[in-house]
This record gives structure tokens, sequence and C-alpha cells, in this order.
């Protein structure tokens, strides 16, 4: 079991470095010099200096990489410029907001695609299922940011039953932390709700035509038993399977989806540090979502091995 | 046997699945045809957009501001008085523009790589690891950290975008390569002595060819979308330029008032992305019958 | 003479009560928005303690019987016929009362266990899921009762192999465990379709002497659905030959496997290697295709006895021979 997790755990680790070289590198050979965008054209050129031995960046880029690593591993990402304060206090004021949203965007999008794939796939080729594939198509093919302002407009707007935007933390209350979070998760789980559904759909279909399933009826259960314990159990391993690849998705659709309902979240955060040339907490915020992806990643292949026996923990 | 028959014979069993009657069963598919019309439609509207909403996009009339749609205005006006019909007909041609470009560097780089990536072991474990690590990761997170670095700009949307999408069709163009070399007819004209870079134009591109063009329409559908998202939250295309993205930033302020503004440039953008996703799912169907999902 | 009344099998008095009793039991698919016939006319009967085998060729409907039995047969059949199960008739009950009688009254052996057993259950909760709701014990009850039936099937360290799932098990244990899940609510038939073919021909002669032990021990009437006719002549008292979607000859399995009277039982025998003839002798043609069926004799075709008498369809009962459908049956004894 452990040696399993220590092995998830290597085959994790490109997904948190390659992004943070990415992004190493593109600030360092961007055109221009980094510290002179971050202070603008009033900085004295102490400051500039200053600044530049703070980021490292008057070594050379092998040792600005090896120093940059360092940082990571003590945990050290340096000050925000912005907010005057290690990097490492900031992102903890916002990162709670994108977990939480992602959680429930992820939640949602697999319940509702479990859901409505089911519902397909027994009411297959009939108009019920028709239409279950038809909004899935249309559920794909629908920009997040867009469905949000047409969420704000229908039930915050016009219906008023929820507000139109802000966030109330669970501390506050559980209906009104929920009446806040709603229609940012579901907007941000929607597309990958209507691929859920795709996908469930389809592997019902098969899972229904397995032997085992036809085993389960010639024992006299229930159909609503065969269906909700045996078949269901099955059919939504491989929906738990793109679950990992769900979330990369919504960590990235969360930050549109904060923007627009104006919650104070990792990806806003982002936006504005990009805007304010804050480099050390746009790299701080790109490791925040990295290791975030990391952890839910093993949590879901965790799942995934309770769920499916024949999975070993090899 | 000569050389010249196995060849000619692997040549003819490789083409065999591109049916010669994928153009017939094409414009037998109600979906293809009508996703393809859509595509061609949005198309002619960005290459004729002057002609059909005539006059600068930008110009603000405050006089007329939050016009509701009407014969006048068709879409209606928005918080400067700016005709929401001209901006939509007008902003599909960044839209279309960033997609196309977008779809065909990274699918380019991507067979490339892809085809580098399916024949040299080497080439294979590094390029992988890289790609395990793009995929899994938001790629509009590190398109906004990239456009931070490189400043808005429709050349910085289309690096970071190209960046970002390299990776699931390079896995693609990967995979389909590694079934295919380990065809039998690779391997009879490797052993007859074809030099490498012919088997790769003769035999291999071919083969691969019909998941790169399922591929490119899905990319195109999410370099469409990457482009609204990125423009959209002030990292994309410059304030000044005009996109569907760039529209609903400001609009968003206004829904209460002047829903319009939202609902128009939304609606251009979800028709296109259908039409690019209907198109490849379409495509995948006619081209690849195994793969087709049950209907 | 009603197949009813044919003689018993060595070891089962003729009073023994009839458990299934199939008359002209037919079963139709939609194809392309027609019902096309998969098997028609099936007749036969099978009494407690018996065991009563359903040979033929694969295609021949066979299964398609088998699942009609069951009353799971595909997607948008159509059932046509009679079939009663203890007496009761079956094919006009409500789909719930229908399911009712799976498990309890019937219970099927699959061919493949390594696919009829669920792959992410316990074979405990497969166990015991059928013991509870058929049977409505507790959940404790049904496991003390499943680890007893694992050991009545010879599975060692039975409450081990409750926790365990159907990939860890060797092919014959995974058989063994779909005998004692079939047999847990006590029904009084049991049908096996073809519950050896997927195994290694050493396990297979131990899970035969298990089934037999077990029709003895449990007094159910079986049903194996089976291509092998060695396995119909060592382990079943009477067989039903089928051709095409029909029955074309029912006798008891010596005379089925030593002296048929149908052409083409004949010549099932002639094909398998080490019974009848030296020389291995395969049926002339091929079997004709569903919905292709000739008018008359739908073996005469690849019938070496045709006439022209065989363009008219022979019944089952009223040909020459009893239970024999056909115009020209063979009477000489051949060894």
């Amino acid at each position: 079991m452990l040696r399993y997790l220590a092995k998830r755990f290597l085959l994790i680790l490109p997904t948190i470095f390659v992004p943070l070289i990415m992004v190493f590198l593109l600030l360092r050979l961007a055109p221009g010099d980094p510290a002179g965008m971050m202070l603008g054209d009033q900085a004295t050129a102490d400051q500039l200096a200053a600044l530049r031995a703070e980021l490292g960046l008057d070594q050379p880029l092998p040792v600005q990489f090896l120093l940059w690593l360092k940082g990571i591993f003590t945990l050290d990402l340096g000050n925000s410029i912005f907010f005057r304060e290690p990097v490492m206090e900031v992102i903890p004021r916002y990162a709670g907001v994108t977990i939480l949203l992602t959680l429930v965007a992820l939640t949602l999008a697999i319940v509702i695609g479990v859901v409505m794939g089911v519902i397909s796939a027994l009411n297959r080729n009939n108009p019920v299922d028709r239409g279950v594939v038809t909004s899935a198509v249309l559920g794909i093919s629908l920009p997040e940011f867009w469905f949000a302002l047409l969420l704000i407009f229908l039930f915050s707007v016009t219906l008023r039953w929820f507000p139109v935007s802000g966030w109330t933390p669970p501390s506050a209350g559980l209906i009104a932390f929920g009446a806040s979070i709603f229609l940012p998760a579901l907007a941000l789980g929607i597309r990958q709700s209507a691929l859920m559904t795709r996908m469930m759909r389809s592997s019902m279909l098969d899972v229904m035509d397995e032997p085992y399933i036809t085993t389960a009826r010639a024992q006299g259960l229930p159909e609503r038993k065969v269906i909700g314990s045996y078949a269901m159990r099955t059919a939504s391993i491989p929906v738990l399977t793109v679950a990992g690849l769900a979330a990369g998705y919504m960590l990235g659709g969360a930050v549109a989806i904060e923007i627009v309902f104006a919650l104070p979240g990792l990806g806003r955060m982002l936006v504005e540090a990009v805007a304010r040339r804050d480099y050390p907490l746009v790299e701080g915020g790109v490791l925040t979502i990295s290791l975030v992806l990391a952890v839910l990643n093993l949590v879901i292949d965790l799942l995934y091995a309770v769920l499916d026996p024949r999975i070993r923990y090899q | 046997m000569t050389a010249a028959d196995t060849q000619a014979e692997a040549r003819e069993a490789i083409r065999a699945p591109r049916a010669p009657s994928f153009l017939q069963r094409f414009v037998r598919n109600p979906t293809a045809v009508l996703s393809f019309a859509l595509l061609v439609a949005f198309a002619l509207m960005a290459i004729f957009a002057p002609l059909i909403a005539p006059g600068d996009p930008m110009r603000v009339n405050p006089v007329v501001r939050f016009t509701p749609p009407g014969a006048e205005y068709f879409f209606g006006t928005d918080n400067l008085g700016r005709d929401v019909f001209r901006i939509v007909v007008h902003g599909s041609r960044t839209t279309l523009l960033v997609g196309l470009v977008v779809t065909v560097i990274s699918m380019g780089l991507a067979t490339i790589l892809g085809l580098l990536s399916g024949f040299y072991r080497a080439v294979d474990v590094i390029l992988m690891r890289f790609v395990d690590g793009l995929m899994a990761f938001p790629g509009i997170v590190l398109a906004t950290a990239a456009a931070g670095f490189l400043g808005p700009a429709i050349s910085t949307v289309i690096i970071s975008l190209t960046i970002v999408l390299i990776s699931p069709s390079l896995r693609v163009v990967r995979g389909q390569v590694l079934v295919v070399r380990e065809a039998q007819m690779i391997e009879a004209a490797r052993a007859t002595g074809v030099p490498t870079g012919r088997i790769f134009r003769r035999y291999i591109l071919p083969a691969v060819m019909s998941p790169i063009l399922v591929q490119a329409s899905f990319i195109f559908s999410a370099a469409v979308l990457g482009e609204a998202a990125l423009s959209f939250i002030g990292v994309g295309i410059g304030p000044t330029d005009i996109s569907w993205g760039n529209a609903l930033t400001e609009a968003r302020n206004y829904i209460s008032q002047a829903p319009w503004i939202v609902i128009f440039p939304g609606l251009a953008l979800m028709l296109t992305i259908l039409a690019l996703n209907l198109l490849g799912d379409s495509l995948r169907d006619l081209l690849d019958p195994r793969l087709a999902r049950r209907r | 003479m009603s197949p009813l009344d044919m003689t018993a099998a060595p070891g089962a008095g003729t009073e023994t009560k009839v458990v299934l009793e199939a008359e002209n039991l037919g079963v139709a698919l939609p194809i392309d928005g027609k019902y096309v016939p998969i098997t028609t006319d099936v007749s036969f009967s099978v009494r407690r303690g018996e065991a009563v085998a359903l040979v033929g060729e694969s295609g021949c409907g066979k299964s398609m019987t088998a699942s009609a039995i069951m009353g799971l047969p595909p997607r948008g059949a159509k059932v046509t016929g009679r079939l009663r199960i203890n007496g009761r008739d079956v094919l006009d009950l409500s789909p719930k009362r229908r399911r009712a009688l799976c498990g309890s009254e019937i219970g099927f052996i699959f061919q493949e266990p390594m696919t009829a057993l669920h792959p992410t259950l316990r074979i405990g909760r497969q166990m015991t899921d059928t013991l509870c709701h058929n049977l409505g014990l507790s959940r404790s009850a049904a496991m003390t009762r499943a680890a007893e039936l694992l050991d009545l099937v010879g599975i060692p360290r039975p409450k081990d192999i409750l926790k365990g799932y159907v990939h860890q098990l060797s092919g014959g244990m995974r058989q063994r465990v779909m005998i004692a899940l079939a047999l847990s609510c006590d029904p009084s038939l049991v049908i096996a379709d073809e519950p050896t073919t997927a195994l290694d021909v050493t396990i297979q002669a131990q899970v035969l002497d298990l089934m037999e032990k077990m029709r003895r021990e449990f007094d159910v009437a079986m049903l194996f659905i089976t291509h092998d006719l060695e396995v119909v002549g060592d382990f079943c008292d009477r067989a039903v030959v089928m051709y095409a979607g029909d029955v074309v000859e029912t006798a008891t399995a010596a005379e089925v496997t030593r002296a048929p009277h149908h052409p083409y039982t004949r010549g099932l025998i002639d094909a398998v290697p080490g019974t009848g003839l030296e020389r291995l002798v395969p049926i002339g043609g091929s079997v004709p295709q569903i919905g292709a069926w000739p008018e008359g004799c739908r073996f005469a075709p690849r019938c070496s006895r045709a006439t022209e008498k065989c363009a008219i369809r022979p019944p089952l009962e009223g040909a020459p021979m009893p239970d024999v459908r056909c115009w020209h049956p063979l009477t000489e004894e051949r060894t």
C-alpha cells in the first residue's frame, strides 16, 4: 500500500514540475527585464538591482534554476511584490476558496453525469435518451463563463434565488455557503458533467450487456437493485478515471468563474498578480494549483483502487 | 515478390481504411453536413465582415446606449452605444483566426513530435513525461501566466494556446504511430530496405491522417474556447481588439440592464464550438467506426 | 404420444413431478423492424431429479431457449407457445412475478464464470444478496448459509473465499461458486449453459461430477445445454436434439448417443472423435442462416436421405417414428 502510494506519487511529479519549469523559463526568457517590468518606470537603478538580487536574476540561468528548486523544497517562495509579505502567507488566504469550489463542482459534475448517463442508457434510443444526448453535446460546447453569466441573469437577477456574487465561507453557516457556491460550482461543472454523462451512458450500455448482470437477474434480484447496485458499481469506474482530468480543467475554469462571481480564489489572485507583474506570487499560484491537482489525483487513484479490487497496489 | 510489389501492397493496405467513399458518406451524414455548413457560414461571416456589418465596430454612440435588439440594431447596443451585431460579426475574425492558427501550428508540431516519439524510444520517454505533466495541468492557468509575461496580444494568445494544446494531440498521434509501426506492411517495407524518411511519408503519415483530422476539430474547438476565456479574463488579446470573449468582459457588468450584450456574443461562441465538436464527432464516426460511440 | 409420456429415465419413476414443460416454445427477435424467428416449436419436458440435455451446434437456438425459460431473453424478443414451471404457466406473468421465479425456482449456471460473477463485488456479497432477497434471510444468516453452500460444492476455507473476488479464484473454483450460487435458494430446476466449455479438460470432469452429485443431493431437475455428446452420454438421462431452431429428436441419452434416429443426430455423432465410426465424417453443407430456413424439413438440404417428401415439414409427433422430426428416420443399429 505504501509502495503503491510512493509509486503513484512519483508518477504525479511531472504534473507538479513541468508547469513550474514552463513558468520559470517563460519568466526568464521573455523579452525585457522582469525586474524593470515589476517595478515600473519610476524605479531607481538601486531598486532594480536590489530586486534582481532578491529574485536571483543576476545569477546565470542554471544557478537560478537550482536556487528556485531549493526555494520550492524549503517552501520559501519569496515575497509578493504587491503584498510585501511572503508568498507562503498570501496563498493560503486564496487557496481554500478555489479548492472548495473545485471539489463542489467535481461532485456536482460526477453526480449529474452518473445520474443522466444512467437515465439515458436505460432509455436507450427513445426520446428521453435523445434529449439527454443532445443536451450533453450542447453542454460540452458551453463556455463556462458565459453559462455563469446566464445563470446569474436567470437565478440571481430575475428569480433572485441566489446572491449575484460574493463569497460566504462554510464557517458562516452551511446554507449561506451553499447558496454562494451553488451557481459558481454548477457553471464550473457543467461541461465536465456533460462529458461524464456521455461516458457514463456508453459505459452503462456496455455493462448492461455483461454476463454478470444477467447472473444478477437470474438470481432473482429486482431490476432496481441490478441497476443501482450491480451495474452502476462497475459502470461508474471509467467516470472516476477521468475525474482527475476533469479536476484539472476545473482548476483552470475556476479563473474565469471566480472573476464572474467575485470569489476571492487562487484564479482571480493569479490574474491580478499577472496584471501587477507580481511574479513570485504568480509562481507560487502555479505551484499551489499543481499541488492541489497532485493531491486530488492521488485521492482519486486511491478511490479507484477501492472501487475496483482488480487494481492491485503494486 | 519484389520490393515494389510489397510496397504497392502495403500502401494499398494502409490506405484501405480510408475508404474512397468518405466524401459520399460525409454528405449522407446530416450532423456532419450541418456542422460543416455552420462553420462555413461563420468563415464567410469573418471574411465578409465589413460587407455584412459595415462601419467601425468600436464606434461609440452614447445616445443610443442600451438599445434593445430591434430593426435598427439587430442585437441591440451596449453600454457605450456600440452595435452588438457589428461586434459579433467582426469578432468572428479574431476568434477564427486564432483558432485556425493555433490548430495548424499545434497539430503540425504534434504530428512531427508524435511521429518522432512513436519511432524513437529515447525521444518518447522524455516527451511523454513532459506531456503527462502538461496534460493534467489546467491550460488556462499556464496561458494566463504566459500572457502575463508576454503581454496581452494576439500573438501571446496564439503562443500560449499552442503550448497548451500540443500535448493532447501529441498523445493521439503517438498512439496511432505505435499501432501502425507494428503493422506487417511497415515491417515488410523496412525489411525490403525502404528508407526511413520514405516510410514516414508513404506509410505512417497517411495512416495517422484520420485521427489527426478528428483531433484537429477538437483542438480548433478548444482554441476558440481558450481564446475567448483568456480574453474574457483580460489576459488575452489587447483591450482594443474585438473578440467575443473581450465583448463579454465588459458586458457582464450590465447583465441586469441589457442581457443582450451578454447573450449574443456568447451564443455565437457556443455555436462555433458546437459546430466544431459535432464535426469532430461525426468525423470520428465516419473515419474510425471502431471508435464510434453507440448511438 | 406427447413428450410427457416419454419413457422415464433410469432411476426416476414415471409418476415423478414434471418441473419444466415447454410446448411449441418460440422466440423471435426484432431485426430491422421485423420479427425473425430464432426458435420455433420447441417442445420438451424435464422432471424432478432428471438431467436432460439440450444438444445442438452453435446457432441452433439452444441458448435462446434457455434464456426464454429463464425469462431473460434479449431486449425486444417475442416469446410464443407455452411454458410451464412446476405446473404454472409463466409466459403471462408480470415481469416482476416472472423475476421472482429466478433464483428461487430456477437456478442458472453460466458458461464463463469469470464474466458471469461480478468483478468488483465480493463473492459473499453476491451470494448473500441472493439469499437475503429470495429467502428473506438476515445478512449474517445468509453468510452462514453461503459458507455451508461453498463447503458443499467442495471449496476449501469457504469463509475466506466469501471475502474474496472472482479474479482471485481458479477457473474450477469459479464454476463451483457459480454452482453454489445457482443452488443457493433450493430451486427445483437448474439450467446449465455449457458449464464446462470454458474449463480445462481435467477440471471439466470434476465439475461434471460435482453437478451430478448436487443433482442427487438437491433432487433438482437439470437442463444441460451442451454441444458435447460425450457429456450427454455420461451425465444425462435424456437428450433433446435441436437443429435450426427446432427440436428434431427427443430420446434417452443412450439412444441419442448410440442409436439415433434422426439423420442430423447421426451426423453429429459421426463428427465427434471417438464415437461411432472410426473415421470422422463432417456433416456436409452448413447450418442455414436464421430467417432463411428451408420451407420443409430444415435439415433436408444437408441430408443424404432427403426425398421429395422432405419439402413438407415433418412434425415431431406423427412422422414415422415418435419424437423424431423426420420422414425417413434411421432404424438400423450402428455401432
